[in-house]
């Protein structure tokens, strides 16, 4: 029982962490923000999902992807596709030359749903796809590259282009995918209005809960052998592979994982925000999601989620107030999380508290007085 | 042709060329079972290159690698230690991020695989094992420090230790020795007459002392090819060997 | 007409290619802020072009030659600022230069904006550059296409005689094979870095002024070749000047025949997937040697 908790938590401090991660998410946030700022913490969370993967994938595997807005794309235009077809019902659609379908097919002259089209009638297809097919289209591409050996910069230039080819494409193909606007007017889910707020503040929630979900899964993953093993293969990769292992299916496999998360982000994305485009999809989007990580730190799970936190709502208020000066702002940020602050947020914390604890502890033991209950910041030296 | 055929390694007609050089070109190697070969040779001799092809790292361009008749040639590197293959590399190559415990722990040879590695858990059994390869290694004391702090001749006796734990049937150490104090070697030196017990092992060393105090036989690799091939005794004696290595 | 557009592609690209090729292959780094030194080439060419039509007016028909001359300078002398404060700390971290120049490119491009506008501006080009040869009914050639090629020949000649002639050519090579010893055989491997990294910028600077010949600059516009080039570079294996001349022109002209038969965006995704396919096939490229481990 205890060895299990240690593996999902971390241990106490684990549990500490994501504690006050979950408070802050699921009750200060809540009573702090109207519906309409919480929607938007909601939006950055789903891109808190890839984060988490970048985490994962950069972090811990060593392998740089720029492109994992490709997956947040693909699970949001799954989930996009099966709420576009339920607001495309005949009668909804009955001024259109062919009722049924969605507006921007009648507007490129298709009379009839393409094929590809036909399955995301289902929504347990749909929610299926949102995971699977991201994690189909990761595990060809890292079969393809990691059994030949291609990482690094190499890895990270093909996966750029990759996200070039698929916002292209759905930009390219407006009959097909909506082009460049996307997929918009997405009003219900099973006839539940998602744009009640009502439903804002339970699709919120719901982000946090599968966040959190997400979070304890990946810390599960990493507590255990697999862990081990992404460590010793970005310090030794030639030994971990004459120790008979596989390397490149351990790479297969977070690159998978990473892909399914970004998967779930994306369509989470599309339900709060009721619509998705190749602009989320591009390069662009996809590095901003690699500086999201970084900032949080690369290898820490949380700092990701509070490193995306920052960077947007950062964004927003900057675009607010001086939009010319947020991508000065930006840019300064890419360079000095990789200058200055190579470790990111966690980085920052972790030097605090490397300052103050010793410090603390010197108040403790050498000061006659008691120190007033209250100690700012959990010791390391006490798990 | 050898009559003989139930050689565990089994080399025939190996080469490898790079851009044209002929690095090792035409070798015939075989190993018996519980034998404990040593090869030694001058610089670029391609000694490392042989040991690199038969653990996948290096594809030789001709001839064939069997082992328990098997072919490795053609096999990943993985599927080879698998089959019981194991190797050191010339530099210990242990994972210095990761404690002497966790160091051995990953090169135990169960849930290799992916599913296998996320359902895997450290049974009293294997934490037996890690501490009867510890000892044997002379690391016991050491289990909880981490790769990064333990001493160059430590970390050679931590990789040959990973190796033990996979119970290869076919040891290849790339220079065990190398960088080693006096009193390291002895216990080097003893480490492996205890370790060789119930499988064959390649050796490559410089150290001429030291190869006379192990080898059974010893194999001369001299641009490529075998220069001579037999007991310290002969090789001792052999005017070839005499040529290369005192003639220049 | 299209192959033509594809020849003025294929100069742009070969130059960027060209630049990127000796900072990557060269240095390791991975300079995503490449497409912006182009675009700073470009701006340079724009405002020479101002400044000549408003106060030197006689000098219109000379002043491209010489803004090209300008626009190497310009965008190699920031090149070698951007190395300086910021490159040189990176070195050993392919993929934190990565991420450094991506921030680099965005502060450039909203400079751009911030000076010139978001809207696009085109150079005045001298009158000798407009027209076309017509040799025949059928056949037009454009003469900024020709001088643009012409231009992009004698720049590769250059380039490959002073890497693979020149003193500094022989010193900018040693530092790539062994920086350690080239260091300890008297290089200053610090400034060949530096004047490697400049040389590299101040290319994608004439690329930029290329580029002013056939089309007009915008604060994105080095940004939507950074890609392209990046692929040009990988796809004709990093270390040879051949195989970046042949890649250059073969993804130049797949793009531009097939955005004639394809609409829209798909010829651009047709060549895109054909490059990333070949490359998942042979990670070293078209033409890397076998390199001996």
């Amino acid at each position: 029982m205890k060895a299990i908790y240690n593996r999902l938590f971390g241990g106490t401090t684990g549990v500490v962490q994501l504690g006050i991660l979950a408070a802050i998410l699921m009750i200060v946030l809540p009573l702090s923000l109207d519906i309409f700022r919480l929607n938007l913490v909601g939006k950055y969370l789903t891109y808190a999902f890839v984060a988490l993967g970048l985490v994962l994938l950069w972090g811990k595997a060593g392998v740089l992807s720029l492109g994992q807005g490709v997956f947040f794309g693909l699970g949001g235009y799954c989930m996009a596709m099966f709420l576009k077809l339920e607001a495309s019902d005949p009668i909804s659609t009955k001024i259109q030359s062919t009722p049924g379908i969605p507006d921007f097919m009648d507007w490129n002259q298709i009379t009839q749903l393409p094929a590809f089209w036909m399955p995301f009638k289902s929504l347990p297809f749909t929610l299926l796809a949102v995971v699977v097919v991201p994690s189909i289209v990761a595990f060809v591409l890292g079969v393809a590259m990691f059994k030949r050996r291609v990482g690094g910069v190499y890895f990270a230039i093909i996966t750029q282009a990759l996200a070039l080819i698929l916002s292209l494409a759905i930009d390219g193909n407006q009959g097909y995918t909506g082009g460049r606007n996307g997929i918009t007017d997405l009003r219900t889910l099973l006839g539940w209005d998602i744009r009640s707020s009502h439903a804002q503040y339970l699709l919120y929630f719901t982000t946090c809960g599968l966040l959190v979900l997400a979070i304890v899964l990946s810390q599960w993953m990493l507590s255990g052998k697999l862990g081990k093993m992404l460590l010793a293969m970005r310090d030794r990769e030639d030994r971990v592979r004459f120790s008979g292992y596989d390397v490149s299916m351990f790479k297969v496999f977070t690159f998978c994982f990473a892909a399914a998360l970004s998967g779930v982000g994306g369509a989470l994305f599309v339900l709060q925000v009721g619509f998705i485009s190749p602009s989320l999809v591009g390069i662009v989007p996809s590095i901003e999601m690699v500086i999201f990580a970084a900032v949080g730190g690369r290898v820490s799970l949380l700092g990701a989620v509070y490193g995306t936190l920052l960077v947007n709502t950062g964004k927003s208020l900057f675009s607010e107030n001086f939009p010319q000066l947020w991508l000065f702002a930006m840019g300064g940020l890419f360079i000095a999380v990789v200058v200055l602050f190579p470790n990111g947020l966690a980085g920052v914390v972790e030097l605090i508290r490397k300052k103050v604890s010793p410090f603390l502890k010197n108040l403790r033991t050498s000061s006659t007085l008691p120190t007033s209950g209250s100690t700012p910041l959990p010791s390391p030296d006490k798990p | 042709m050898n009559a003989k055929t139930d050689f565990l390694l089994y080399i025939e007609d190996l080469g490898v060329s790079f851009d044209g050089f002929k690095a090792v070109d035409g070798l015939n190697l075989y190993v018996e079972r519980n034998e404990l070969r040593v090869i030694i040779g001058p610089n670029g001799a391609g000694k490392t290159t042989v040991l690199d092809m038969i653990c996948g790292k290096t594809q030789p361009t001709q001839g064939s690698i069997r082992f328990k008749d098997r072919e490795l040639v053609g096999m990943a590197e993985h599927q080879i230690v698998r089959s019981g293959v194991g190797r050191k590399f010339q530099t210990p190559s242990i994972y210095e991020n990761l404690t002497v415990f966790e160091n051995l722990e990953v090169s135990y040879p169960k849930g290799r695989s992916v599913f296998g590695s996320l359902a895997f858990r450290t049974t009293p059994e294997v934490v037996e094992r890690i501490h009867q390869v510890a000892e044997q290694i002379f690391l016991k004391e050491a289990l909880d420090l981490e790769g990064a702090f333990l001493s160059h001749g430590q970390k050679q006796w931590l990789e040959i230790g990973m190796l033990l734990m996979q119970e290869p049937e076919l040891l290849m150490l790339d220079e065990p020795v190398a960088g080693m104090s006096a009193p390291e070697r002895e216990k080097t030196a003893e480490l492996l007459n205890r370790i060789r017990k119930g499988r064959s092992i390649i050796i490559i060393e410089h150290d001429m002392e030291f190869v006379s105090r192990i080898a059974d036989t010893v194999t001369v690799l001299h641009l490529g090819k075998i220069l001579a091939e037999g007991s310290m005794q002969e090789i001792q004696h052999n005017p070839n060997v005499i040529e290369v290595y005192l003639g220049h | 007409m299209q192959s033509f557009a594809g020849f003025s592609l294929f100069s742009v690209l070969l130059l960027m290619a060209l630049g990127l090729a000796i900072i990557f292959g060269q240095m390791g780094v991975v300079n995503l802020a490449h497409g912006e030194f182009m675009a700073l080439g470009a701006y340079t060419v724009y405002l020479s072009s101002t400044v000549v039509h408003t106060y030197l007016p006689a000098l219109a028909p000379y002043y491209f030659v010489i803004a090209i001359v300008i626009a190497f300078l310009v965008a190699g002398l920031t090149g070698w600022l951007v190395e300086w404060s910021l490159i040189r700390f990176l070195y050993k971290r392919p993929l934190d230069t990565l991420l450094a120049t991506w921030g680099l490119s965005l502060i450039m491009q909203q400079s751009f904006r911030s000076i010139f506008g978001a809207r696009e501006v085109t150079p005045t080009l001298p009158e000798w550059l407009m027209g076309s040869f017509k040799p025949s009914e059928s056949i037009d050639i454009p003469i900024n296409g020709v001088f643009v090629m012409g231009l992009t020949l004698a720049l590769t000649l250059g380039i490959w005689l002073f890497m693979y002639r020149s003193r500094i050519g022989l010193q900018m090579r040693a530092t790539v094979q062994n920086r350690v010893m080239s260091g300890a055989a008297g290089i200053n491997t610090r400034l060949v870095d530096r004047f490697t990294f400049s040389l590299g910028c101040g290319i994608a600077g004439v690329a930029g002024a290329a580029f002013t010949t056939i089309g007009s600059t915008g604060p994105d516009s080095g940004s939507r070749y950074i890609v392209d080039t990046f692929l040009v570079v990988v796809f004709g294996g990093t270390a040879s000047l051949m195989g970046t001349i042949a890649s250059a022109f073969g993804i130049a002209q797949g793009q531009s025949i097939l955005e004639f038969f394809l609409k829209g965006t798909m010829g651009k995704v047709a060549v895109l997937m054909v490059i990333v396919l070949v490359l998942m096939i042979r990670p070293q490229g078209l033409f890397a040697s076998k390199i001996r481990s």
